[in-house]
């Protein structure tokens, strides 16, 4: 199945720039965190759900919000060498912002299981949009790798 | 790729965009480049370095190096000075990755010598020097103790055992730049750092046996001033940052900056990635001081990693390192802000310089160079790709246009997909080692995406930089032994 997000070229020549599309806010959200991890990982189907994570967070604006959830994958790549695919996703309204509530398994970098790709070192605000199009959603970001 | 129609030559390697191509320019662009290399620039560049050039406080002018080429905020080779007192702070002026840079150390034995043993070189200090995702360091800390060390910087590592004294002298700002305060880094930073001291990281970073043959000697004088007095003589050269935790630092105050910098300052930025805030704020402050601890952990992880590159070859050679000359050479920084004082409009002046993929290149003479550089000139250390070798410059005393900055590397001429879609890492492999070039990698795909195709001419980023007086070569290296990250 092809993923729901692609590479794209021209936007930062050093880093990695993607597209997620999805049908909806989520699943757009799931594509982009797919993305994340898929930029570490060659193949993302490796990685087991041995342990999980669950993340409340918040922001003002949804491109934001992506920001912030992209951001505690690669934090947690680091503090505790961990892997995650977000399984379960939910997005509200709250006030004048979003606030988002997700749930990630994943399991400790093993270099013997994980064909390893780039070390993403931080998610940017350089283009970064989530954006409704005619079918969906679609949002870009550009990773510093 | 177009360059601005209104781009004005200055001279043969100096281009200016001036204040009336964009709406809030306070300063005109300049851009350091040979024609050729011009033509090469990515249309990024010149959007982003004419977009630094709105930056409240900046003076001079917005520049950008030879290298340059789509980054975000700031093009990587930017450069730009403000005025501590009515300037900002971006920490996009300075890239997540803060303090990335090189560091390059000697050797008293010729190619002849350590042929037969490079495998085993690169093979051991791939494995005494981590590389890759997320991998963790061989110096263990409390959380406590590293705080401790990205206050201090350099020397404590030499303290602890990992180096020498005469190290700290022969790195930019000894090592540690004052002021780093541990308590303005979130946890999140700590727990992302403090496992990670002695790593290499991954993309572009690496770590390099390289040897200085006879016929690339430019300046036999200069050359041996910096240690470099055989035929074929082999040294040691590698490229990291501050991994986890100058990641963390930068991505937390762009937080900060982007919540106080249009409600608070009033500021507007065309690109988020500017994100800034005054640098006598509370919020640029702090920023400074999280920053210099994130500028010190960068000093201590390569502190640590010549220590590993010593001990191996003080395995491999039987001999203690002193008497294998390991000397250090210098060690310097790209991604930075620091103030400097620079002389703006005939006037002596403190200036906070952002330099992000752009060296300190600090001409003869100047306060802040160790007495052993003192009439040479700043060793100016220039990486360039695994397979086209990389340069030992010396800063010169007409670098002021540019306040003493040059380039930092090749520059990437080819995105990572591209390079990733024509090169084949196992096979890129093999054709090096054909070439006298062994490379052990912690990524196939992540060697791909460093073939030599991808860069710039680091010849070309050379030239251009010696012909506009920002810096003049020494030696070339040759590569002959690579570890990946």
């Amino acid at each position: 199945m092809t993923p729901p997000y692609r590479y794209l070229e021209g936007i930062a020549t050093a880093d990695v720039a993607f597209e997620a599309r999805g049908a909806t806010k989520e699943e757009t959200f799931l594509a982009a965190a797919d993305a994340t991890l898929n930029t570490m990982v060659e193949d993302i189907g490796t990685v087991a759900p041995r342990e999980g994570r669950v993340f409340s967070l918040a922001a003002d604006s949804l491109d934001l919000l992506l920001f912030e959830l992209l951001q505690e994958l690669v934090y947690h790549k680091d503090a505790g060498r961990l892997l995650l695919r977000i399984r379960d996703l939910r997005i509200e309204e709250a006030g004048s912002g979003y606030r988002l509530h997700a749930e990630a398994t994943g399991e400790t970098i093993d270099s013997g299981k994980h064909a390893l790709l780039a070390d993403v070192k931080a998610v940017t605000l350089h283009r970064l949009v989530v954006e409704r199009t005619p079918d969906g959603w679609r949002a870009v970001v550009v990773l510093d790798v | 790729m177009s360059v601005p129609k209104d781009i004005r030559r200055i001279s043969d390697t100096v281009w200016e965009i001036p204040l009336s191509h964009k709406a809030g320019m306070l300063v005109p662009a300049r851009v350091f480049a040979t024609e050729k290399l011009l033509s090469e620039f990515d249309d990024g560049v010149f959007e982003q370095i004419t977009n630094v050039a709105t930056l409240p406080g900046i003076v001079g002018h917005a520049c950008c190096m030879p290298d340059g080429h789509w980054g975000y905020g700031f093009p990587i080779g930017g450069l730009a000075a403000m005025d501590p007192e009515c300037g900002v702070i971006s920490p996009g002026g300075i890239g997540f990755d803060i303090n990335c840079g090189m560091r390059l150390c000697l050797t008293n034995l010729t190619y002849g010598e350590v042929q037969p043993h490079l495998r085993t070189l690169v093979d051991r200090v791939a494995g005494r020097v981590p590389a890759g995702v997320g991998v963790e360091g061989t110096v263990r800390v409390s959380r406590d103790e590293f705080c401790q060390a990205v206050e201090q910087g350099a020397r404590w590592a030499v303290k602890r055992g990992y180096g020498w004294m005469e190290d700290l002298e022969r790195t930019e700002e000894e090592g540690c730049l004052r002021g780093a305060d541990a308590s303005r880094v979130s946890e999140k930073a700590v727990d992302r750092g403090y496992r990670q001291i002695g790593t290499l990281g991954s993309g572009n970073h690496y770590l390099e046996i390289q040897v200085a043959r006879a016929e690339n000697v430019f300046d036999p004088e200069t050359a041996r001033a910096f240690g470099i007095v055989l035929p074929d003589q082999v040294v040691v050269m590698f490229h990291c940052g501050s991994r986890g935790f100058g990641h963390q630092v930068a991505t937390d105050y762009l937080r900060v900056f982007l919540a106080a910098m249009r409600g608070k300052y009033g500021i507007h930025v065309p690109d988020r990635e500017l994100a800034c805030a005054p640098f006598r704020s509370p919020e640029g402050q702090d920023y400074f001081a999280a920053m210099k601890c994130a500028v010190n952990m960068s000093f201590v992880n390569r502190q640590v990693i010549l220590h590993r590159i010593r001990e191996v070859f003080s395995e491999v050679f039987g001999k203690d390192p002193k008497d294998l000359g390991m000397r250090q050479v210098y060690d310097v920084s790209h991604n930075t802000a620091k103030i400097e004082r620079h002389v703006l409009e005939g006037k002596p002046r403190e200036l906070l310089v952002h330099r992000k993929g752009a060296t300190r290149a600090f001409g003869p003479g100047m306060p802040g160079l160790p007495d052993i550089y003192r009439k040479t000139g700043q060793p100016v250390i220039l990486g360039g790709s695994m397979e086209t070798g990389s340069y030992l410059l010396a800063g010169v005393d007409t670098g002021d246009s540019t306040f003493f900055t040059t380039a930092h590397g090749s520059g990437r001429a080819m995105s990572r997909t591209a390079a990733r879609k024509r090169y084949r890492g196992r096979q890129l492999q093999e054709q090096l080692e054909q070439r006298g070039i062994y490379v052990r990698t912690a990524s196939w795909s992540g060697l791909a995406e460093e073939a030599g195709g991808a860069y710039k001419s680091i010849d070309d980023v050379v030239e251009a930089t010696e012909h506009a007086g920002l810096s003049r070569r020494v030696v070339r290296l040759l590569p002959v032994g690579n570890v990946k990250g």
